[in-house]
């Protein structure tokens, strides 16, 4: 009995009890899920019923042109959007940490895009994009550089590139934020001592700056290739993926495959596909993480 | 330090000033079409100047779209719950994180940083199918179930380092003078952290308003649990949108949001961007 109320008041108990309901929510509604993807994949599964078919989802899934388009076309469409984000929220953040009159303003004025749902922001991206009425075929049509009406949405490559536009609009302030917040830990007395020293401006920025936030820039290009893999709004509201197919990346075809046509079993093949790629995403960065953490505690 | 010159300056408020344009314009945009009549916007091609502005939208958009005062109840709902009940699971977690030291405490964090990395949408299968099971389909908790486990992990990420800074001191002190530790929680901890506590609700409460899209049009088909972004979405494939109306609906919808986070954005962003620089 002792030992027993012993073990209720120690701590490593208490512990897990505490963890326990987040633990056991996240078990139910995450890896449950995660484990049942895996097994759907390996079935025929439909609204009708479902059949083990063995790896047949997979073999298909595979040697069909039209999904290994759809991977390339993934990774080209997450490279420019990713790289345009990084290189814009390099840039912004520079911009905002100028010791100018207005940058808190700024500052704050750059965050509406990652609060507001980025659902009802893309209601405002598809009027802009509107190809008669928008204002940015209007500014084409106006300067002459668009002869007439241009639908960016209705054409493959300028689908493509709009999907690209807007996804860079919805991720940009979140990297451009954590940018700044990166610079301003750099200590200053680094600064006031290269200054002294006569250092340029431009000297001062890419010898103390860049260095200083580079492990930032390196956790928040994976952190933002992760988001930009995951991104499924953006793309299915503006184009549901077309024009014939043209915006289709891996997250579009799982829910077009799964929820569109109810096939169960090859879209979760497809989860699978999606979940293998985001774990070594994960990994890579948790990797990084971990190295980054012990250069620090080693000084 | 030295000072930037004249035209230093003037080229760093233009190169700001393109960047707010492309951040922004489409808010911008937004608010301008929504003050335009129908007849001025639907001009090919675009014209900048209209010369009869007014609210009328604003007066109209609740005919043209008869549920939108449930739509914004809705979203109000089911962020305030999804928040609620994602605090609920996180205090206790985050705190025994914070203070205790027991096996698999470490990986268990990491996993829990994984676990943000998967989004709601690869999981879509088994979750309708759990749903369907729990007959929660097409109900608010269809939105509400799995909203809350895809913020819990980085909740307990913030939610602990706020209490790290709490000294342990205190609660021992508390703890030797005979105080239970529901006592130390409530008389201790509870007021200590509630700076915290707010800051990681308030990040519950964006996050669960922004994430109302994917589960919302793949769960739910009754429009009387819909939030306002997939109320709204049904209108745009109608084949005359009513866009000006549309903008104000829409802006109606999102200024709550972005108020509280005008209020509150200097500790979000502290809290959110704290963890990631110093790790």
């Amino acid at each position: 009995m002792n030992k027993k109320l012993r073990s209720f008041n120690s701590p490593t108990f208490l512990a897990y009890a505490l963890i326990a309901p987040a633990a056991i929510y996240i078990l139910l509604i995450v890896a449950w899920p995660v484990l049942e993807t895996i097994r759907l994949s390996f079935t025929n599964s439909s609204l009708a019923g479902e059949d083990y078919v063995g790896f047949e989802n997979y073999e298909k899934m595979l040697s069909s042109k039209k999904f290994n388009k759809i991977v390339t076309r993934t990774f080209v469409w997450m490279f420019f959007s990713v790289s345009l984000k990084l290189i814009i929220g390099l840039i912004g953040a520079i911009l905002l940490n100028a010791n100018l009159r207005g940058r808190s303003m700024f500052r704050v004025l750059i965050m509406p895009p990652w609060v507001v749902p980025i659902a009802i922001g893309m209601l405002g991206w598809l009027w802009l994009y509107n190809g008669y009425f928008g204002i940015i075929a209007g500014v084409g049509m106006h300067t002459g550089i668009l002869d007439g009406p241009f639908g960016f949405l209705a054409y493959k490559q300028s689908a493509f590139i709009s999907t690209i536009v807007a996804d860079v609009w919805v991720g940009t302030p979140m990297v451009t934020v954590f940018f700044l917040a990166a610079m301003q830990g750099v200590p200053r007395d680094l600064y006031e001592a290269a200054y002294c020293d006569g250092a340029s401006r431009w000297d001062r920025f890419f010898k103390i700056t860049l260095p200083q936030i580079t492990p930032v820039i390196i956790t928040m290009s994976i952190l933002s290739a992760i988001w930009t893999f995951n991104s499924f709004e953006i793309i299915w509201i503006l184009t549901e993926g077309g024009p014939r197919g043209a915006t289709t990346t891996l997250i579009i075809d799982t829910y077009k495959q799964a929820l569109g046509n109810y096939k169960f079993g090859r879209g979760a093949a497809r989860a699978v596909v999606v979940m293998i790629l985001l774990t070594l995403f994960a990994g890579f960065y948790l990797a990084l993480l971990a190295r980054i953490n012990k250069k620090i505690s080693h000084g | 330090m030295d000072r930037y010159t004249f035209l230093e300056k003037f080229f760093i408020y233009s190169a700001i000033f393109i960047f707010m344009t492309f951040i922004l314009l489409p808010f911008v945009e937004m608010f301008y079409a929504s003050l335009r009549p129908l007849d001025h916007l639907f001009r090919s091609p675009y014209q900048f100047y209209s010369d009869d502005l007014s609210f009328w939208a604003y007066r109209e958009m609740w005919n043209t779209v008869p549920m939108l005062g449930r739509y914004i109840f809705n979203s109000f709902f089911l962020a305030s719950s999804v928040a609620i009940l994602t605090l609920l699971f996180v205090i206790p977690a985050a705190y025994s994180y914070a203070r205790f030291n027991f096996p698999f405490k470490n990986s268990s964090l990491y996993i829990l940083l994984a676990i943000n990395m998967f989004s709601g949408a690869v999981l879509l299968i088994p979750l309708y199918k759990v749903l369907r099971t729990f007959g929660l389909l097409n109900s608010y908790q269809a939105m509400i179930v799995p909203g809350v486990a895809f913020l819990i992990p980085t909740s307990i990420w913030l939610l602990k380092s706020y209490f790290e800074k709490i000294p342990v001191d205190l609660e021992e002190a508390a703890f030797v003078d005979g105080a239970s530790r529901v006592q130390i929680l409530r008389h201790i901890i509870a007021p200590l952290s509630t700076p915290g506590l707010v800051v990681v609700g308030i990040y519950a409460f964006i996050g669960a308003y922004a994430q109302q899209f994917l589960f919302a049009i793949t769960f739910n088909q009754k429009k009387e649990y819909m939030p306002i972004p997939s109320g709204l979405y049904e209108f745009i494939g109608y084949t005359t949108v009513k866009w000006n109306e549309m903008m104000a609906a829409s802006l109606v919808g999102i200024a709550p949001v972005l108020i509280v986070f005008l209020f509150l954005q200097k500790y979000i962003v502290e809290g959110l961007t704290s963890g990631a620089v110093k790790n």
